[in-house]
């Protein structure tokens, strides 16, 4: 009934021994202590719970943390770069793209890996990377300008 | 569950298939199923998505073999998917979000059998094969055969599926998929249709050859038939698209459910199949849609 590997988040090796059933959110959460990933719906259908996995967004509240092993997983906390705020997170704050914040996690990450396969988006390409991200907040609006800044200064 | 075994070898996931492993890649039906309270986890589960004997689009020998494991996100951008087979990557480009697309996959799709499944009109359209493997030896299933009902197919609890497998199309060939989406993402096909045109090779404008299938609106993804007799030796006009919509109409046997009454299924598969249509004799006749139809002003996307 339990499932012993190496999960390695942020670069870091942690070893856990969990059932087997648990998800990549709830052993990041629980068992590392890094509860920047967000739980909103636990179904797939928030996004506040995306984290890259070698480099890729996945929904870590329905992805097995099993499935991890060997593999490298990023969360928000392995976003800044050192102790300076990587560059989309601080669109995001100088635009006014946070407000309740719970689902800003999850837009940063998807983000990141939209910045990474295509630096210079077009305003459709940049709905469609946050398009599995939920805000019930802002309406979009603000998150929308901060990713266009970004791709403003990177393209 | 009680166990995970990650696979390393297809030999290995046969072999703990044929011992009553299920299978898992992505997880996205699998493990969401269980997140949501609608199927526990089973007790074993093997995971397959490392297996590189399953991720390979591979079209060395004619045709097109798309591995089991390939995601959505490779098939909507593979430039022979694309090039070829068109509708496949409209279908794919339409799936979930990134986070689905980048791991979720075509066998997936094909073993978890949901009648609304986007990927499933196309591969009809196509002409595909499920080729499934077992410990005792490999089979390939003409998908017309392979989908029984919801979430039901023809394979056997021992057999893998490892691959898709379609014919190249003819010369002066398109296809395309349309659904119909109350949202643009994390969507499910409220009704779709998925539809091959060949066109004259000498540049007439009929139709030589054409096969639709309808999405969402049956227990399972069904062919329409009757379609080439309908069709062939006509250029795709008006009154071809009306008599595609009414063909389309007829042979849905839609549910109601909450996204939408069976009336009104029966209606709007009409004119996604009418759509499709358009958009397959589009391409056939060379001009550049880009990937998916839906987003395409004029045809998928509404002015």
């Amino acid at each position: 009934m339990s499932h012993e590997f190496e999960l390695v988040v942020n670069g870091v090796t942690y070893p856990v021994d969990v059932d087997p059933s648990r998800s990549l959110l709830n052993v990041i959460r629980e068992e590392v202590g890094l509860t920047g990933t967000k739980e909103g719906c636990d179904d797939c259908e928030c996004g506040a719970c995306m984290v890259l996995l070698d480099g890729q967004p996945v929904n870590s509240c329905s992805y097995l943390a099993a499935q991890t092993e060997g593999r490298s997983v990023t969360t928000i906390e392995g976003i800044m770069n050192g102790d300076e705020l990587a560059e989309i997170q601080k669109d995001m704050l100088d635009e006014g793209g946070v407000q309740c914040g719970f689902c800003t996690p999850g837009m940063i990450i998807s983000a990141t890996a939209l910045f990474a396969r295509n630096p210079d988006p077009t305003k459709d390409e940049i709905q469609i990377g946050l398009s599995g991200n939920l805000c019930r907040c802002t309406g979009y609006g603000r998150i929308l300008e901060a990713m266009k800044h970004t791709a403003a200064d990177r393209g | 569950m009680k166990e995970l075994r990650i696979a390393t070898s297809l030999d290995e996931a046969l072999a703990l298939v044929a011992d009553g492993y299920q299978p898992v890649a992505g997880g996205t039906d699998l493990v969401v199923a269980a997140r949501g309270g609608k199927s526990e986890l089973p007790d074993h589960v093997v995971a397959i998505d490392r297996l590189t004997e399953l991720s390979e689009i591979d079209s060395s020998d004619g045709g097109l073999q798309i591995g089991a494991t390939v995601s959505h996100a490779r098939l909507m951008r593979d430039e022979s998917v694309i090039d070829g087979f068109t509708a496949l990557a409209d279908a794919a480009a339409l799936v979930g979000s990134p986070a689905t697309r980048n791991v979720g996959t075509i066998g997936g799709n094909v073993m978890n059998a949901s009648p609304a499944m986007d990927t499933g009109s196309p591969l009809m359209v196509l002409d595909s094969e499920i080729v499934l493997r077992s410990v005792g030896g490999e089979r390939r299933v003409p998908v017309s055969d392979f989908w029984t009902g919801p979430g039901q197919t023809v394979s056997q609890p021992d057999e893998l599926c490892i691959a898709v497998a379609m014919p190249d199309l003819p010369s002066e060939s398109g296809s395309a998929y349309v659904r119909l989406e109350y949202r643009r993402a994390m969507e499910i096909a409220v009704v779709g249709a998925g539809a091959v045109v060949s066109l004259n090779p000498e540049g007439d404008g009929r139709v030589v050859g054409v096969s639709l299938a309808l999405t969402a609106v049956a227990p399972t993804i069904i062919a329409v038939g009757g379609i080439a007799d309908a069709l062939i030796g006509r250029a795709i006009d008006e009154s071809a698209l009306a008599d595609v919509a009414a063909l389309a109409g007829d042979q849905a046997s839609p549910i109601s459910d909450l996204r939408a009454s069976d009336d009104y299924r029966r209606h709007t598969v009409g004119v996604m199949a009418r759509r499709a249509v358009e958009a397959a004799s589009r391409r056939a006749a060379g001009a550049s849609i880009p990937v998916p139809v839906n987003r395409s002003v004029g045809i998928g996307a509404v002015t």
